[in-house]
């Protein structure tokens, strides 16, 4: 199961992370996670929303450019050593990890960390095998 | 020939205007093509009043007959040839009949006289060498007066400042944002150029401003001279500056003038701006009537004080076209925008922003909107992109540019239609 992950280019001017903010909660999105990776002109803002569709169609509208990126939600016990041994099950198979970001809020007790690996069959293969337990898409938006 | 009678003058004109119409309509079949369908043979033309009826050449002719259908000689007679900077289909070549290169030596060695270089002058000449017309122009100038010629060309800055304290240069030869790089670089290196013996810089093959001209010479202690030139007329030596600096004079004897409104070709009324357009009168390899330049200017009206008949032509303040010409190479938005297709199988928007640093060279910064087509989530792929982007340019062009990603719709229009180009340098007056 993927989840979807709103990727959206913002320039690094003032007022225009707010912007995105604003058009997703005029479209009743809601966020469940967020990762921004910032270089010295730019930035690329990742979401998890409730209603990924919506909140594409909303942020194209308001002028940005935003894209759809398939991700894999791994639920995992909150405790020392969960993440590095689901870490371990990816890099095991040699499949490399772009980016990861983790969920504020818990699942139950668990914790919920998003990854972008390239090959996402494989990574989906190797995490099944390991035991982990990766989240519906349905699921991530209910967190 | 510099302070020759203005009759005297018109009458060199119309008998070399006559003998190089004749000439052009005999041996370039282009210009016949052309001169045949505007309805005018050689015998039309009785003087240099009836330059007027002659059509016009522009950079489209040299593109179409690229590379060598404009010329008026064969190739055993052509002695050197250069060509502008640009893309293959857009660099326009010229060549030079011996002749060509000693008339070129003589425009340059009066535009270096003017001032005040003489034998006995150490002559920094840090144009570039190579396909660009500065360097060799410059160069030939100065041999012809004698004077002692360090070919140092552009680039290794703290070297060029070394030679020029341990040389003991008296000429600078450069664009002027070099002599600004040069002045910071000796800054730096805690050079006082007031204890040096350079006196004068030659400095062309970009637009400037006044502004510039003090800044300059207040920090190299020198007369900083203005001279124009461009390769389809011959490369600098076209006008130049006295040390009145009160326009530069046209070498007109060997490259006739005119200023027209470049929407309606029609010739302004005397002094006022229009776009320049020159008639090669002695050229033998490649002669051009009517070229437009696209450079803005005006004839300034009245007598100079240096004595010198030649008319004088006010600083280039402008184009009539989209060029640019930065750190001495043209560059057409077109030419960015084939570079941008290219990679992205469609045109995105983009603008070009110039400026110039202060006391630095000019700065090119290409921004261009991320498309969804482009757009990735991973930021080392979007720095892949503008890193290809800018390694293209560089390739195509010859020239660095800094690369900006920026968001879409975020760029100015103006009347519906982008607006391509950012002129942040100061070149008003």
């Amino acid at each position: 199961m993927r989840a979807i992950q709103i990727s959206v280019f913002l320039e690094n001017k003032s007022g225009r992370l707010a912007e995105v903010l604003h058009a997703l909660a005029e479209a009743g999105v809601n966020i469940r996670a967020l990762s921004l990776a910032e270089t010295i002109d730019y930035g690329v803002l990742r979401l998890i929303v409730d209603r990924p569709r919506e909140a594409r169609e909303a942020l194209s509208q308001a002028g940005f450019t935003v894209t759809e990126t398939d991700v894999i939600a791994v639920e995992m016990s909150d405790r020392p050593g969960s993440l590095a041994g689901v870490v371990d099950m990816i890099t095991g198979r040699g499949l490399n990890i772009e980016y990861l970001y983790a969920f504020v809020g818990k699942r139950g007790d668990n914790a919920v960390v998003i990854f972008r690996i390239d090959d996402v069959e494989a990574a989906m293969a190797a995490l099944r095998e390991g035991g982990a337990r990766v989240l519906s898409a349905e699921e991530v938006g209910r967190i | 020939m510099e302070f020759m009678a203005p009759q005297r003058l018109k009458e060199l004109q119309s008998a070399r205007l006559r003998e190089v119409v004749a000439r052009v309509y005999e041996r370039v079949p282009h210009y016949r093509e052309k001169l045949d369908a505007a309805g005018v043979k050689p015998d039309d033309i009785g003087g240099i009043e009836d330059i007027a009826r002659l059509p016009f050449t522009t950079k489209e002719d040299l593109r179409q007959t690229y590379p060598f259908g404009m010329f008026a000689v064969p190739m055993e007679e052509v002695v050197r040839i250069h060509a502008s900077s640009g893309t293959t289909g857009k660099s326009t070549v010229v060549g030079y009949t011996r002749r060509d290169v000693q008339t070129w030596a003589e425009v340059m060695a009066r535009t270096l006289s003017a001032g005040g270089t003489h034998r006995g002058d150490l002559v920094q000449n840090s144009y570039g060498y190579g396909l660009f017309t500065g360097g060799l122009g410059a160069h030939y100038g100065a041999e012809l007066i004698g004077a002692s010629v360090i070919p140092t060309s552009g680039g290794q800055t703290k070297r060029q400042v070394q030679i020029m304290q341990d040389f003991g240069s008296t000429v600078l030869c450069c664009t002027p944002s070099y002599a600004l790089v040069i002045a910071e670089t000796g800054k730096e290196m805690g050079v006082d150029f007031a204890d040096l013996p350079l006196r004068v810089g030659f400095l062309g093959a970009e637009p400037w401003s006044q502004t510039m001209r003090r800044e300059i010479e207040a920090a190299l202690h020198i007369d900083a001279l203005d001279i124009y030139g461009l390769s389809e007329i011959i490369g600098p030596g076209v006008s130049f500056d006295c040390l009145y600096k009160g326009g530069l004079h046209i070498n007109e004897d060997h490259f006739y003038p005119e200023v027209i409104n470049p929407e309606t070709g029609e010739a302004v009324a005397e002094g006022e701006m229009g776009e320049l357009v020159f008639t090669t009168l002695t050229k033998e390899a490649l002669p051009l009537l009517r070229y437009r330049t696209r450079d803005l200017s005006r004839i300034v009206p009245g007598a100079c004080p240096c004595g010198r008949t030649l008319r004088r032509m006010q600083r280039v303040t402008g184009r009539s076209d989209d060029m640019l010409i930065i750190r001495g190479v043209n560059v057409f938005p077109s030419q960015i925008e084939e570079v941008l297709m290219g990679i992205e199988e469609t045109t995105p928007n983009y603008v070009l922003v110039v400026d110039r640093k202060p006391r630095g060279m000019d700065e090119l910064e290409v921004q261009v909107e991320v498309s969804p087509r482009v757009f990735s989530d991973e930021v080392s792929k979007l720095e892949r992109l503008s890193e290809r982007i800018r390694a293209e340019i560089e390739n195509v062009l010859g020239l660095r540019a800094a690369v900006r990603l920026v968001e879409p719709q975020t760029l100015e229009r103006s009347m519906g239609k982008a607006r391509r180009v950012v002129d942040r340098r100061d070149l008003g007056s």
